[in-house]
């Protein structure tokens, strides 16, 4: 298979033909921060956290794939400042309460927020009414926290393919629903997945709490994309 | 040369990012080498008797009260810091944000199972409910944001050596939480 040369940020990187961006930036050990986007699921292209210039425009690097001499700019002030600002959005766009969430120490939005040094957002905070829902028997929904990443519509499905979960409504008042049988039929497996998938406290499964202390939770002490840098 | 003076307040808080500040354990007696109190329920000093360097704050502006007190700090010290996530985005008490004022004073103060013959408190005496729970850069300027829940006490001792020696605020990872 033909093997296609391309640059991050001047730094020589190969990719296999098909390959994305982050796939490829992944293997060549660069970090391109992700949050919509999950190994094994198809891109969405929804978060635009993954940001990155090509010959000055910028691409979502989890949709884009990489073409030969491609000359990507990934670890730039102006870059990252907008992966902070994007960051900033979602935390002021939604109710994000860390110090009762359970997946504090564990949510991919903190850890970003960690990585690019968000103190406060410089958006003012919008407040939605947001619900919580707990009519599924092994999760709860806490629309709070939701970024609309998509990942668990994408990625939880019955075993006869049908998605689990799905958008409902438009604009400022979009949310997760379910499918109220086929979340009725979810097992511990599939809900331990579905908390995994979530990348924020949106997806909760019931009867575990808080299982891991504070300090000894996955960002608590290394930053996220940091196994990436460090290889 | 006169010690820098250092000023605290508690609005909208539950006194935890005063007691992560007390967590400085033995240092707290350097730092009363290096500074001087004004303002602040740690010498229990109720008025401004002066200007100050440093005014360090917990808690976001839910009543009137918290928003007067807080700009008095602005208008008597150089530097603010917002200390902890109640100061910087509401906190808990911002848990009642999105719903509206008259609903949560009707759930406490009526609808509650333990209240009999309740009533709202309703007396001049008292501050006025702001109608959300505000986090202080909405309302005054501030300068530096200190987050945790409370702040680490190595974050806040960290953040007052380097502003005390004028230098650029060290945020190492491991003490920069919102937990
Ligand atoms: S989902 Fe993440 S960012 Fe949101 S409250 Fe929970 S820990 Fe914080
Ligand atoms: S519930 Fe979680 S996984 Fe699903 S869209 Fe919201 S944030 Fe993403
Ligand atoms: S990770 Fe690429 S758009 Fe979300």
């Amino acid at each position: 298979m033909s093997e296609i040369k391309f640059t991050i940020d001047g730094k020589e990187c190969t990719a296999r033909a098909g390959q994305t961006i982050v796939e490829a930036a992944s293997s060549s050990g660069v970090y391109i921060p992700t949050l919509c986007n999950y190994d094994g699921l198809k891109p969405a292209g929804a978060c635009r956290i993954c940001t990155v210039s090509v010959a000055g425009r910028n691409m979502a690097a989890c949709t884009t794939p990489v073409a030969s001499g491609m000359m990507v700019e990934n670890n730039t002030p102006e870059i990252n400042d907008m992966r902070k600002s994007i960051i900033e959005m979602l935390f002021v766009e939604g109710n994000h309460m860390c110090p009762v969430c359970e997946k504090s120490g564990n949510c991919e939005l903190q850890a970003l927020a960690y990585r690019y040094l968000m103190l406060a957002p410089r958006f003012p905070y919008l407040w939605p009414r947001r619900s919580v829902d707990a009519s599924i028997p092994k999760l709860y929904k806490d629309g709070n926290r939701c970024i609309q990443c998509l990942r668990c519509v994408r990625g939880i499905t019955a075993a006869d393919g049908r998605k689990v979960f799905g958008l409902v409504d438009r604009g400022g008042r979009v949310r997760i629903g379910h499918d109220p049988e086929l979340a009725a039929s979810l097992g511990e497996e599939q809900a331990k997945r579905a908390m995994e998938l979530c990348p924020v406290g949106s997806l909760i499964r019931k009867g575990v709490g808080y299982a891991v202390p504070i300090g000894k939770r996955k960002y608590d002490g290394t930053p996220i994309g940091g196994e990436l840098e460090r290889a | 040369m006169s010690k820098p003076v250092v000023a605290t307040a508690s609005l909208a808080g539950c006194f935890g990012c005063h007691m992560s500040v007390l967590d400085i354990d033995e240092r707290i007696l350097t730092l009363i080498d290096l500074v001087e109190f004004n303002k602040s329920p740690i010498d229990d000093i109720k008025t401004f008797t002066k200007q100050c360097d440093i005014g360090i704050i917990e808690g976001g502006c839910c009543n009137s009260e918290n928003v007067e007190n807080l700009r008095l700090f602005r208008k008597h010290c150089k530097i603010l810091i917002a200390l902890g996530e109640c100061a910087i985005m509401g906190g808990l008490p911002a848990m009642r944000n999105g719903i509206p004022v008259k609903e949560c004073l009707e759930e406490a103060y009526l609808n509650c199972p333990t209240v009999d013959d309740g009533i709202i408190p309703n007396d001049d005496e008292l501050p006025m409910i702001l109608d959300r729970v505000y986090p202080l850069h909405e309302i005054v300027k501030i300068d530096y944001y200190l987050p945790g829940c409370p702040p680490m006490a190595d974050l806040i001792w960290n953040a007052l050596v380097a502003l005390l020696e004028g230098k650029p605020l060290d945020l190492p990872y491991e003490v920069v939480k919102f937990d």
